[in-house]
């Protein structure tokens, strides 16, 4: 069972590490939206009262290079169909659980370094925590939050034969969870069914309590953030699980 | 010998098609086993069923005594499998992809690191260990895949076509080491192809399987005395009425098809 997770995480890594234009190319979009929001909103945000919006939208950007890279992890899956590779791991001797436990620690763990990188970025940019000893609690968020998804993208992977398939879950899903989130503006002063939407959002609390130990603002509170994402990541590991083990190649 | 592949009534339908039908064989333990049929005869198709990637339809399976329907992980690890299309990770190195299979079929590490470079002698890629796969060959991908195969010291291995692509010297070194393993390890060789020189060269025992029916089977002595035919071809024409390179109407089968005869 572990050796099973480790050989797995491994092998998503090593691939991540080995291919500079996805680390490139997956960083291209947060900082784009980084200078586009930070430094275009950012005059009308200050206006208002509500201080900097860099600030503010940091862990936003960070939840949304998370989001991305965690659930692109799951055409990987499409990808080993594709190229065959699947058809080795599923003849192994191994539960497909662990298989699928170890492919989605490996795409968290990924998602987590981007996180780290968007983060580092988001410095230059002229964002400051407010206190560096939280970027410890900040990181295994930013775990979190990537093995939610990267579940979530494994399990489409698994259901989905081609990548047109992906493509569309990625427009119709991905893009509204990121808008809808909360990660670009505050979520006190939207109309109610936003904000309600927002709630059935499982990256608005990750960014929310990224929010709260990056910047100590918070909209749901810590302990409810953590609770709905731990109960939602459960929730989404037993049903990638349930899916990949379906796959037959 | 006992038998250690056991199939009864097989049948395997796709939907309207009924792609191997009611299938009965048994392979004794240690011996090599071919499984001979033109394109689209259900070679591939029974393959994934003795190896737990399909289920079947209907009909029984015994593999070293497991059920692959009902003890997945037992078959899986008496088992090797080459399939017939290419199943390695291209962004590993050789190294990688074989340490990849040792560590998912628990192969402790000592062991491990001798059987891969051993391995990887025999196929002629040790000095190749470190390369990506993507920069390999399609011959080269091929005998690594071949190494991974036994790996993790399978009691019978499943070869899909196992030599397409492959060189006559290679072919020749290829079953050369099999025999040798399974004169020192006992394995179980089944394997398919549409070669039946191959066939008759390297298995005891063949059954000939067109459009998912097992025709005939025997040694190659007796599929043509039974037929009073010369050569396996000649009795494979009688068996199925028509030659097997018919099946192959494409350019480049006819080529793989000549080239094998050779
Ligand atoms: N998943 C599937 N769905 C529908 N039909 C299938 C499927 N897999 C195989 N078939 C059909 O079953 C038949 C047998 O296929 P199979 O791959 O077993 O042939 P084969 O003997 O391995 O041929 P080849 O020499 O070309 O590899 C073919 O007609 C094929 O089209
Ligand atoms: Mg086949």
């Amino acid at each position: 069972m572990w050796r099973t997770i480790y050989i797995m995480w491994l092998r998503e890594l090593k691939r991540f590490i080995r291919s500079k234009s996805r680390i490139l190319g997956s960083l291209g979009q947060p900082l784009l939206f980084l200078l586009a929001f930070g430094y275009g909103f950012g005059s009308v945000y200050a206006a208002a009262g509500r201080g900097s919006y860099i600030d503010f939208l940091a862990p936003g950007i960070i939840g949304m290079s998370i989001i991305f890279t965690s659930i692109f992890n799951g055409v990987q899956v499409i990808w080993d169909r594709q190229f065959g590779f699947l058809k080795e791991t599923l003849v192994a001797p191994v539960p497909r659980i662990a298989i699928m436990f170890g492919r989605t620690l490996g795409g968290a763990t990924v998602a987590s370094f981007q996180g780290l990188i968007v983060l580092a970025a988001t410095m230059l940019a002229g964002f400051h925590p407010v206190s560096w000893l939280a970027l410890p609690a900040v990181y295994l968020l930013m775990l979190m939050t990537g093995t939610l998804f990267s579940a979530i993208g494994v399990m489409v992977g698994s259901l989905m034969r081609d990548f047109q398939g992906f493509q569309l879950v990625m427009n119709f899903l991905v893009m509204p969870l990121f808008f809808l989130s909360g990660a670009l503006f505050p979520l006190n002063n939207v109309p109610v069914v936003m904000l309600w939407i927002a709630r059935f959002d499982p990256l608005s609390y990750g960014v929310d309590a990224m929010r709260y130990l990056l910047i100590g603002a918070a909209q749901f509170g810590l302990m409810l953030d953590i609770g709905v994402l731990v109960l939602v990541t459960a929730v989404f590991l037993a049903l990638g699980s349930y899916f990949f083990s379906k796959i037959e190649v | 010998m006992a038998d250690i592949i056991r199939v009864n009534g097989l049948h395997k339908r796709f939907g309207e098609f009924d792609a191997v039908k009611q299938i009965s064989f048994a392979v004794a333990e240690g011996t090599t086993f071919a499984f001979l049929g033109p394109n689209g005869a259900g070679k591939s198709t029974t393959i994934k069923m003795l190896t737990t990637l399909l289920q079947p339809t209907s009909g029984s399976i015994e593999i070293d005594g497991h059920d692959p329907v009902r003890e997945p992980g037992a078959v899986r690890h008496s088992c090797g499998i080459v399939f017939q299309d290419p199943s390695l990770d291209d962004d590993l190195t050789a190294w990688e992809n074989m340490e990849f299979h040792g560590v998912l079929y628990g192969v402790p590490r000592p062991v491990r690191r001798a059987r891969i470079s051993e391995l990887l002698e025999f196929v002629e890629l040790h000095d190749r260990r470190d390369s990506f796969v993507k920069e390999f060959s399609g011959g080269m991908k091929r005998r690594l895949e071949i190494a991974r195969g036994l790996l993790h010291h399978p009691k019978i291995i499943f070869l899909d076509e196992p030599t397409l692509g492959l060189d006559p010297q290679t072919r020749n070194h290829m079953w050369e080491y099999l025999h040798k393993l399974r004169a020192s390890e006992g394995i179980t060789v089944f394997f398919t192809t549409h070669y039946m020189e191959e066939a008759e060269r390297n298995a005891e025992r063949i059954a000939v399987i067109d459009h998912g029916e097992i025709i005939a089977a025997g040694t190659s002595t007796e599929l043509k005395e039974r037929t009073g035919a010369a050569s396996l071809e000649d009795a494979f024409l009688q068996l199925t009425g028509r030659e097997i390179r018919q099946e192959n109407a494409d350019p480049s089968a006819r080529m793989r098809m000549i080239r094998g005869r050779r």
